[in-house]
């Protein structure tokens, strides 16, 4: 048995909305996969059903062994889940929240009362150890969250959306803690809006669509796909969006897209800083006046539009925000 | 850990964090101890300077009606409770446990008897000191103490069994006032219902609100004999009518509110 989570034709209907259809997947034991998709892919409904919160319509699925159906009081001792929102009562102190989390998986008073000061501790939450939940900020929310889901050790790991709503720079410290976490040989099935976090974290990442997944592999193999890197340029005027066009057209390695109304043409490349420093050079050459020119990652949207052909339905525009959140992220890559 | 103490040590865990959130909302304490307090002391001077009951004074004939009253006002708070978590994903952090899924409710109902407990200690002290008196052996008062606390526990089921079929606070707290007010108050609970017109004394005699009422004014020697109870069987045996009525309330309600809370958190 090296898969600690295992996933075949997984089907769950909302009333008229397939929220699951047919998604399928392993997750070798000891790494870590990453579910790429917008709002309303389907993310936290396979996360719910692979932590037994909800039944599957159709297919079944095994976590360490164990089916999430018949067998899903003993699944439960195997896991630790920390859900898109925050499951903490609000007038728990933090170590009060970890200790009942460690009686209820039955650790005993003293290991409970041991093991939440240590990861109180350990998630920078000692001095507020003692305080209501109640007045924690959110980024606190989340990692007393998180916490949680690791009061037991549990050899497998499932973290929904884990920095949605964090600053950058919480952000930032989330995304060390859980690289540390997975350095320790656990496994891990997270679900992110965010290309940087699957980049970041992940040995494998899974876009899914509509309860489908529509591409897997590493992050490398996914960026190869989608393209690394993408310039942005931005031009002074209408007549020169052609020649800029045929500049960009040099170092594009995927479908280039223009903006007439805003002047500006994306463009995905491969090395990126020299393919900026050849175009802006050869720009300078022809005499096209430029207003702003820059890299950035791709998105989300970046992804869909290359995979699926369509924007991504939900969350596109937060994503490309997201995408462009400067400094903090620039330190991450 | 085997199927039979999981439950009871689970609930355990889940009464203390409950036991804690009461202790830190100083609003809902306040609800059990201040509202019984106040409604003591309105009902004793406001009510008690126009009511006359024959027999004996009148705050000796209220104290009983009080309590019941504020069993079913404090069994409320578990229901309220459960639509406040339901809120909140506490229950997906439960759900995702190797606990018993019955010590949720279990938890639930515990802490709030003790809370329930707590504010019957404080309605007896004020009430001593308001003048009520009990006239029966410490055991038989014991016993209107246990009947009244069982009475809440069966009466927490209820309230969960109703707010985990509505699910909003809102439409609990709606449904729950336009139930419990009527409840207590066709009833014998602060006067004499046999002078009420035909059709409402019916419904005030058969009411359990005047059964429970009733056994715990007997458990405390409340009554008089100047003072005539209705005709009916549930009043005539009050004692055993309400340990009836309490076993009915848990035998249908805990299967059904463990059943609707399975529903409500797995969609
Ligand atoms: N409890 C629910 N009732 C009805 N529809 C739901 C429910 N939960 C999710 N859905 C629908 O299922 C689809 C997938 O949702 P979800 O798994 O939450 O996606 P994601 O986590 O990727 O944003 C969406 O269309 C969503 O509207
Ligand atoms: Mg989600």
């Amino acid at each position: 048995m090296s898969d600690a989570i295992t996933a075949e034709g997984l089907v769950k209907r909302y009333g008229g909305v397939t929220a699951l259809d047919g998604l399928s997947f392993t997750v070798p034991r000891g790494t870590v996969l990453a579910l790429l998709g917008p709002n309303g892919a389907g993310k936290t409904t396979a996360v719910r059903v692979l932590t037994t919160l909800l039944r599957p319509d159709g297919g079944r699925a095994t976590v360490a062994g164990h089916d999430v159906v018949e067998d899903a009081r003993r699944l439960r001792a195997h896991i630790g889940l920390s859900g898109q929102y925050a499951a903490v009562d609000e007038h728990l102190t933090g170590a009060e929240n970890l200790e009942m989390v460690g009686r209820l998986y039955h650790l005993g008073a003293k290991r409970s009362k041991a093991r939440a000061r240590e990861l109180l501790e350990r998630f920078g939450l000692a001095d507020a150890a003692d305080r209501p939940v109640k007045g924690y900020s959110g980024g606190m929310r989340r990692r007393i969250d998180l916490a949680g889901a690791l009061v037991a050790d549990p050899p497998v790991l499932f973290l929904d959306e884990p920095s949605t709503g964090l600053d950058p720079r919480a952000r930032a410290a989330l995304w060390d803690t859980v690289s540390d976490l997975v350095a320790g040989g656990g496994t891990l099935l997270l679900t992110t809006q965010y290309m940087e976090e699957a980049d970041r974290l992940a040995d494998q990442v899974m876009v899914v669509d509509h309860g489908r997944a529509i591409a897997r592999g590493t992050p490398d193999e996914l960026k190869d796909r989608v393209g690394g890197n993408r310039i942005e340029l931005t031009v002074t005027g209408a007549d020169e969006l052609e020649p800029a066009r045929q500049a960009l057209a040099w170092v594009a390695v995927g479908a280039m897209r223009t903006a007439p109304e805003s002047l500006r043409i994306t463009v995905p490349v491969t090395d990126g800083p020299e393919a900026l420093r050849r175009v802006l050079g050869r720009l300078a050459e022809d005499g096209v006046r430029v207003r702003d020119a820059g890299l950035r990652r791709p998105t989300l949207d970046d992804v869909y539009l290359t995979l699926t052909g369509h924007r991504a339905s939900g969350a596109g525009e937060q994503a490309r925000q997201t995408g462009r959140t400067g400094q903090a992220e620039e330190a991450l890559r | 850990m085997n199927a039979v103490i999981m439950p009871v040590a689970d609930g355990w865990t889940i009464a203390k964090r409950n036991a804690l959130k009461i202790r830190r909302s100083p609003d809902m304490l306040g609800g059990v101890v201040m509202l019984p307090v106040v409604l003591v002391l309105l009902f004793a001077y406001v009510f008690g300077s126009a009511i006359h009951v024959p027999g004996m004074p009148y705050r000796e004939f209220l104290l009983p009606g009080i309590f019941v009253q504020a069993v079913i006002m404090s069994a409320q708070i578990t229901g309220y409770t459960l639509t406040l978590d339901l809120r909140k994903g506490i229950f997906d952090r439960f759900r995702s446990l190797p606990m018993a899924p019955s010590a949720v409710l279990i938890g639930q109902t515990v802490s709030d008897l003790l809370m329930n407990l707590a504010g019957l200690v404080v309605m007896a002290a004020v009430g001593l000191a308001v003048g009520w008196r009990v006239h029966t052996s410490p055991a038989e008062a014991a016993l209107g103490f246990g009947l009244l606390m069982l009475f809440a526990y069966a009466f927490s089921w209820v309230t969960a069994t109703v707010a985990l079929a509505l699910r909003t606070p809102e439409s609990f707290n709606n449904i729950a006032t336009m139930v419990s007010f009527p409840l207590v108050f066709v009833s014998n609970a602060f006067l004499d219902s046999s002078g009420l017109p035909a059709p409402l004394r019916v419904v005030a005699e058969w009411n359990p609100v005047s059964t429970f009422t009733q056994a715990a004014r007997e458990l405390f020697g409340n009554t008089s004999s100047a003072l005539k109870t209705a005709d009916v069987w549930p009043i005539r045996h009050a004692v055993a009518a309400s340990l009836l009525w309490i076993a009915v309330l848990l035998v249908v309600f805990v299967p059904l509110a463990t059943r609707l809370y399975k529903k409500a958190v797995s969609s």
